[in-house]
């Protein structure tokens, strides 16, 4: 018997009970809808996080004190035992060869922040000119800190868009004068929104880093006698270099923290590759978790569709017997019932994915999240789907086969 | 054609042992017309699903065209039914929502016949059971007698060495029983079709050139009946 044959003998059982076929696939369609748009999802979102860094400039090495740790280097401003100094940021900007085109050292620490009446804690960013170039930030109205104010530490303030909306709201900040941890700055520029992403200046509010030592952060950003920096920024002009420069900055700044040859790194380097792959790897993480929670709805979906044949099996007894009195072998039984589970599976299958396609672009069309459909993950979901079926098809499509066909001709 | 050689059969119901066959021998040879005979529990049913190949013998012989059945597997006793037996049955056993051609096709689908000679050979019997018109028809749009003719067409479409009915008129008004009698006496008279009746009804067994008549799972009596009464013909009033 041909598949084709059994496909139509299949497709004619199914459609004989439709609202209960479609009652039974409805756990897979839930299923496979949930993987597919899930993954999209994942997928989206790693494509929006690959996107955002490589916009804030891909020849960025950054260097932070600490161990590295993977996995866990988003956490801030983490209590560390090490620092960077100053001096380093020193030693790099005089000491690094190979096309640098800017060596940037950053100082932040949250501050409430006055207007007015209203009050909020934000980031505050020591920084210098070059910081705009490196970070690629774009200014949205007035200008950017310049070396001249950081020469002469001037009290003026940059604004990260989120910043600016909360305290002025529609009014123009510029010339504006707000409280820093009750210093006073005169904003002189507002930043364009980057979006929530890694490294975004939004929540901040940026100062000359000179102006930030003298006037605001006081004794926390000093120790040992030296001024401390949460990151040294080092941009390179072209990606061949960046290996050289990375291993130079280990060596210099290894020096300068007096380590020994056999002492671990207080201090590490990360090129954006290196924080795409770990960001990566998270969300990768996450979709691998929210997959396997869409995995246990199709098993319970398949379960749905095996009790569901168990009961066809029961009921179709007699034509089992008949199909039996007229020549079928057991195979041929177990391959018809088998081929009608799996039509159920796969037809649940591509419904699944058409509800988890349309999902993901609601998702996307209302700004949501953004998701992006793989054909990877539709591949993926179908042979689930294809899978599910043929394992809870089995037993159903087992049990038809091994009835007696005198007792199957004569079950009421 | 059929050599039945002290036949047994034991059912195991729980710890008791029925014992549904005890020792029945008869041989039926091909071309013959023959009812087989007995109330219920007579074992009447046991030995149609054993000429049937439907089931097999506790113990004893059967051999069907030669071939000794009783040692054989699941997927030889399947090639047999459908290659050898045609079953006629008293509840037609149609397929559902399918048309009566593709239900006399079924036979030929599971014997690997291809689509085209299949569907040929199904209205051949059909239009041999009178049925020429009614190819299209499902089961539900079709009369009892209509459906049993059906049923007929499915279980000669392989040509079959034995044509086995089991109480083929016993859902049928007397008229249209009649009918399906006249049916297989046809078949026989012209075509040399072995038929095989099983019924407990003594008026249709008498269709037959011959009445086997078991109880308590042996053969009781095995007589000619020199004068069968031709379908059609008035039914005799009962005898009390």
């Amino acid at each position: 018997m041909l598949f084709s044959e059994n496909f139509r003998v299949a497709l004619r059982a199914l459609r004989a009970n439709k609202m209960r076929s479609m009652l039974t696939i409805l756990g897979i369609v839930i299923g496979v809808a949930t993987v597919v748009s899930l993954l999209a999802i994942g997928e989206g979102a790693t494509a929006d996080i690959t996107s955002q860094i490589q916009s804030g400039g891909s020849n960025l090495l950054v260097v932070s004190p600490g161990k590295q740790q993977k996995g866990a280097r988003f956490t801030g401003q983490s209590h560390q035992l090490s620092y960077l100094y100053y001096v380093d940021y020193q030693m790099l900007e005089r000491g690094l060869t190979g096309n640098i085109s800017a060596v940037v050292p950053i100082y932040q620490s949250s501050y409430t922040v006055k207007f007015g009446d209203d009050s909020f804690n934000a980031a505050t960013v020591g920084v210098l000119e070059d910081y705009q170039d490196v970070r690629s930030f774009e200014i949205a109205e007035g200008r950017f800190i310049t070396d001249g104010d950081n020469d002469s530490q001037a009290l003026v303030a940059v604004l990260g868009k989120t910043v600016a909306e909360e305290l002025f709201g529609v009014l123009s900040p510029l010339g504006k004068t707000l409280s820093i941890n009750g210093v006073k700055f005169q904003v002189v520029g507002v930043l364009e929104a980057k979006g929530a992403s890694f490294g975004s200046p939004d929540d901040s509010i940026l100062i000359p880093l000179e102006t930030g030592y003298n006037k605001l952060f006081g004794e926390t950003a000093i120790f040992n006698g030296k001024k401390v920096v949460n990151n040294i920024f080092v941009s390179v002009e072209t990606t061949e270099t960046m290996d050289t420069v990375s291993a130079q900055i280990e060596f210099m700044i290894r020096r300068s923290h007096s380590l020994e040859p056999s002492d671990e790194l207080d201090f590490y380097v990360q090129s954006q590759s290196d924080t795409l792959e770990t960001l990566n790897s998270v969300t990768q993480t996450l979709t691998i978790f929210l997959g396997a929670i869409a995995g246990i709805s199709l098993l319970v979906g398949g379960i749905g569709i095996m009790n569901i044949m168990l009961v066809s099996v029961t009921e179709r007894t007699k034509e089992i017997g008949l199909r039996k009195a007229v020549g079928a072998t057991k195979n041929q039984i177990l391959t018809q019932f088998l081929i009608e589970t799996v039509t159920l599976s796969l037809l649940g299958g591509v419904l699944g994915i058409l509800l988890g396609v349309l999902m993901a672009a609601v998702f996307t069309v209302t700004g949501l999240i953004t998701s992006v459909i793989t054909a990877d993950s539709v591949l993926m979901a179908f042979s689930f789907a294809l899978m599910i079926g043929i394992f809870f098809g089995i037993y159903p499509a087992f049990r038809a086969a091994e009835l007696h066909p005198m007792e199957a001709l004569r079950y009421e | 054609m059929i050599q039945m050689e002290e036949l047994t059969k034991i059912y195991q119901m729980g710890d008791n042992e029925v014992r549904a066959l005890n020792g029945a021998s008869f041989t039926i040879e091909k071309g013959e017309i023959v009812a087989i005979m007995g109330p219920s529990g007579s074992g009447k049913s046991t030995v149609m699903s054993i000429i049937g190949c439907l089931d097999v013998p506790s113990g004893g012989r059967y051999m069907l065209a030669g071939m000794a059945v009783e040692n054989m597997d699941d997927s030889q006793l399947a090639e047999i039914r459908g290659r050898k037996i045609g079953f006629v049955f008293q509840q037609f056993n149609l397929l559902a929502r399918t048309s009566a051609l593709e239900n006399v096709m079924l036979p030929l689908t599971y014997a690997g016949i291809s689509g085209r000679e299949r569907q040929a050979r199904a209205l051949k019997a059909l239009e041999r059971v009178g049925l020429s018109d009614r190819t299209h028809h499902a089961p539900n749009e079709l009369s009892g007698g209509q459906q049993q003719r059906v049923a007929i067409a499915r279980a000669i479409v392989n040509e079959p060495a034995i044509l086995l009915a089991d109480e083929p008129t016993g859902a049928l008004d007397s008229r249209t029983g009649v009918e399906i009698m006249d049916l297989f006496q046809s078949l026989h008279r012209e075509n040399g079709q072995t038929v095989i009746v099983v019924t407990h009804d003594s008026y249709v067994a008498r269709h037959t050139d011959r009445i086997i008549k078991l109880s308590d799972g042996m053969v009781v009596s095995d007589e000619p009946n020199p004068d069968p009464i031709r379908a059609g013909a008035p039914r005799p009033a009962e005898k009390l």
